[in-house]
């Protein structure tokens, strides 16, 4: 019936990969361009508001820049816990948890002078957010309860607590009535890196992110956890601390949510407000697959789905296109790259 | 306190509870052929949202479920050309189809919201409606609660007693076992995945359809993801995914009626209630079950030989 079938290779493809990145970025673009003639907007046009707002001024690459960081955070934890196939999705809500963590230091310390309140900011984000992570590590180690339906929940619980708290106990009295909490004092407030917009939590990135590669390929806990990806089996034959890897990749990727969650709280908004969660736990786990969960490949295609989110605001300014868009292209992205990696592997013969 | 409070509550339940029921169930179906399905959220959303257009332009809110339905399976289809035939990771493929199902259906109903449909309206089946409480709990309902009552029974039915359901079945617990009995593993596979994916869209279609009347973006609220946790917690039983359709509708329907009377706990932490008790349940069930019901090939890809 069919006259083609897969055949495996004899070695991997190994111009694949980026072919294939290539091959699924025009894909989407062009179906996401396809809804946009649908739509009764010009395609073309669109394409062209999307490309001058990612990369066409240097407002726009600044403003990418500012967007990877949380992303690049999100992505290099998630990718942390995907590399045991523990399946953290909880991003969203570390991330969240983080943020709580970091306001929480923030409003009651606020005469601290920086040098100690800030570390003490990012100290409580990454506890807060690698707590929100240790439940579901916990429940699966001593109940084999599944990771990826309760991060999930715990993303919707974590929301939910964020606007309890920014509704009611935080919220700042003289908002006029404005879920906001109060500005954070100055001390609690992430500088500019010299006259750039681009602030300290960049250097956060740049730092995290040697330090998660250097520890995956010079320590020997990084060199377990990479045998423990290849399955609870091989972790138990090779005498591993299975529990105590899962609960540690777990912990990592917490407090990387969480510090995004602080940096995006204090450097960007200067306070606490419900309007700091716009999925970034999300597009990180989009990220971290497309970089094939490696820490330099993590940075660059942060930067990218960054510079899209940038470009369809800015598509959704001039051309009045929801900003659902972006996730449009996003899901289409993820799904043409993992339908292609097939050819990484196997090559399409004719049935004989 | 049983007239004005209990018996509004459990009518609640049962229409709360519908649309999660008929995406257990096309989850289990799902996973019963070995593949899982993390898009349920998406292919609500989605389903919901072509149910909504169907409805409206035509008039028929019939045809409104039915489309609702075929939009499930139309996304279920191309989680299948990713991990069937491309034998792509089942986990984040589905995770990409949440992506895409919820972003397409808020971009292309941004033109919609607000807008109302007539869709599917209660009235009083005839004779049950008359038995004392039972009849105002589960026969004062919409057409699409009566047909969910239905569906568990064929679904049982399909599942354990003909060789299609027998098939599929074997499918998810051992392919190689069932290929090599002259089964066609990828094609029941595939049989699964789209049948599954047809009912996930009719719960889909509920919401706009019965729920609401009317589009609103974030429409399916978690729901879909529930459904997933309530396939582990029923044991990939439909029995038991009526009972826990049935308790999410309950805990919904309650949280909804303590806000409306005006409690002084914050509606924020009342929200939390359904997916707090989402965590519950799969503890609940990893306590009595250590879930070890699953389909033993499910998440597991059949590659192809040679």
């Amino acid at each position: 019936m069919l006259a083609y079938r897969l055949q495996k290779r004899d070695e991997p493809w190994n111009w694949g990969a980026p072919i294939i990145i290539v091959g699924a970025l025009v894909f989407s673009f062009g179906v996401s361009a396809l809804l946009l003639e649908l739509q009764g907007k010009s395609a073309v046009e669109g394409l062209l508001v999307l490309w001058q707002g990612s990369f066409g001024a240097s407002w726009a690459l600044e403003d990418a820049l500012l967007k990877a960081i949380p992303i690049f955070l999100c992505a290099l934890g998630v990718a942390t816990a995907f590399r045991m196939q523990v399946w953290n999705i909880g991003a969203e809500g570390q991330f969240a948890l983080g943020a709580i963590g970091a306001t929480w230091a923030a409003l009651n310390f606020p005469d601290l002078p920086g040098f100690l309140l800030m570390p003490l900011m990012f100290f409580c984000a990454a506890v807060c957010g690698a707590f929100w992570a240790y439940i579901p590590a916990i429940l699966r180690l001593k109940l084999q309860v599944n990771e990826i339906i309760s991060t999930l929940m715990l993303n919707y619980i974590a929301i939910l607590l964020l606007e309890y708290l920014v509704f009611g106990v935080w919220k700042d009295p003289a908002s006029f009535g404005f879920p906001v909490t109060p500005e954070f004092s100055p001390s609690a407030i992430i500088g500019q890196i010299g006259e750039t917009r681009l602030h300290w939590g960049f250097a956060v990135c740049i730092g995290s992110g040697l330090a998660m590669w250097a520890f995956m390929r010079f320590t020997r806990l990084g060199y377990e956890i990479k045998i423990a990806g290849e399955g609870i089996k091989v972790a138990m034959y090779s005498r591993l601390p299975y529990g105590m890897l899962t609960i540690l990749v777990m912990a990592i990727s917490g407090a990387l949510a969480g510090w995004a969650g602080c940096i995006e709280t204090s450097a960007t908004v200067n306070r606490l407000q419900t309007s700091i969660m716009v999925g970034y736990g999300y597009t990180a786990i989009v990220v971290a697959w497309l970089a094939r969960l490696h820490p330099l490949y993590i940075g660059i295609s942060a930067y990218l789905l960054a510079a899209l989110r940038v470009g369809v605001e800015n598509m959704q300014l001039e051309l009045q296109v929801p900003a659902s868009f972006g996730s449009i292209m996003e899901g289409l992205i993820l799904l043409s790259v993992l339908a292609g990696q097939m050819l990484v592997t196997y090559k399409i013969v004719k049935k004989k | 306190m049983l007239e004005s409070f209990i018996v509004p509550l459990l009518a609640a339940t049962v229409q709360s509870g519908t649309p999660i029921l008929y995406a257990t169930l096309g989850e289990i179906l799902t996973e019963k052929g070995g593949v899982l399905n993390l898009g349920v959220e998406g292919m609500m959303s989605m389903a919901a949202f072509v149910a909504f257009v169907v409805s409206l332009t035509t008039g028929n809110a019939w045809l409104g479920f039915f489309c609702g339905g075929i939009a499930g399976t139309f996304m279920a289809m191309l989680h299948g050309i990713v991990c069937i035939t491309c034998l792509g990771n089942q986990v984040v493929s589905g995770l990409a189809l949440t992506i895409l199902g919820t972003g397409l259906c808020n971009f292309l109903g941004t033109p919609f919201i607000g807008m109302g449909i007539d869709g599917f309206d209660k009235f009083s089946f005839p004779l049950l409606s008359s038995i004392p409480y039972l009849g105002d709990i589960f026969f004062k309902q919409d057409a699409l609660v009566y047909v969910s009552f239905i569906i568990p029974v064929l679904f049982m039915l399909f599942i354990n007693r003909t060789s299609l359901g027998l098939a599929i079945t074997a499918v998810g617990e051992k392919p190689a076992a069932a290929a090599a009995v002259g089964l066609k593993a990828v094609r029941l596979r595939w049989i699964a995945l789209l049948g599954g994916g047809f009912l996930i869209g009719l719960g889909g279609a509920y919401l706009s359809l019965a729920y609401t009347h009317l589009w609103a973006n974030g429409l399916s609220g978690g729901r879909g993801w529930i459904a997933v946790a309530l396939v582990i917690f029923a044991f990939w039983r439909p029995g038991r995914a009526v009972f826990g359709a049935y308790l999410f509708g309950g805990v919904m329907a309650f949280q909804l009626r303590l806000q409306a009377i005006g409690t002084h706990i914050p509606s924020s932490l009342l929200l939390m209630l359904p997916y707090a008790l989402t965590i519950l349940v799969l503890i609940f069930s990893a306590v009595r079950g250590r879930s070890g019901n699953a389909p033993a090939h499910l998440g597991i890809n059949i590659e192809p030989e040679g």
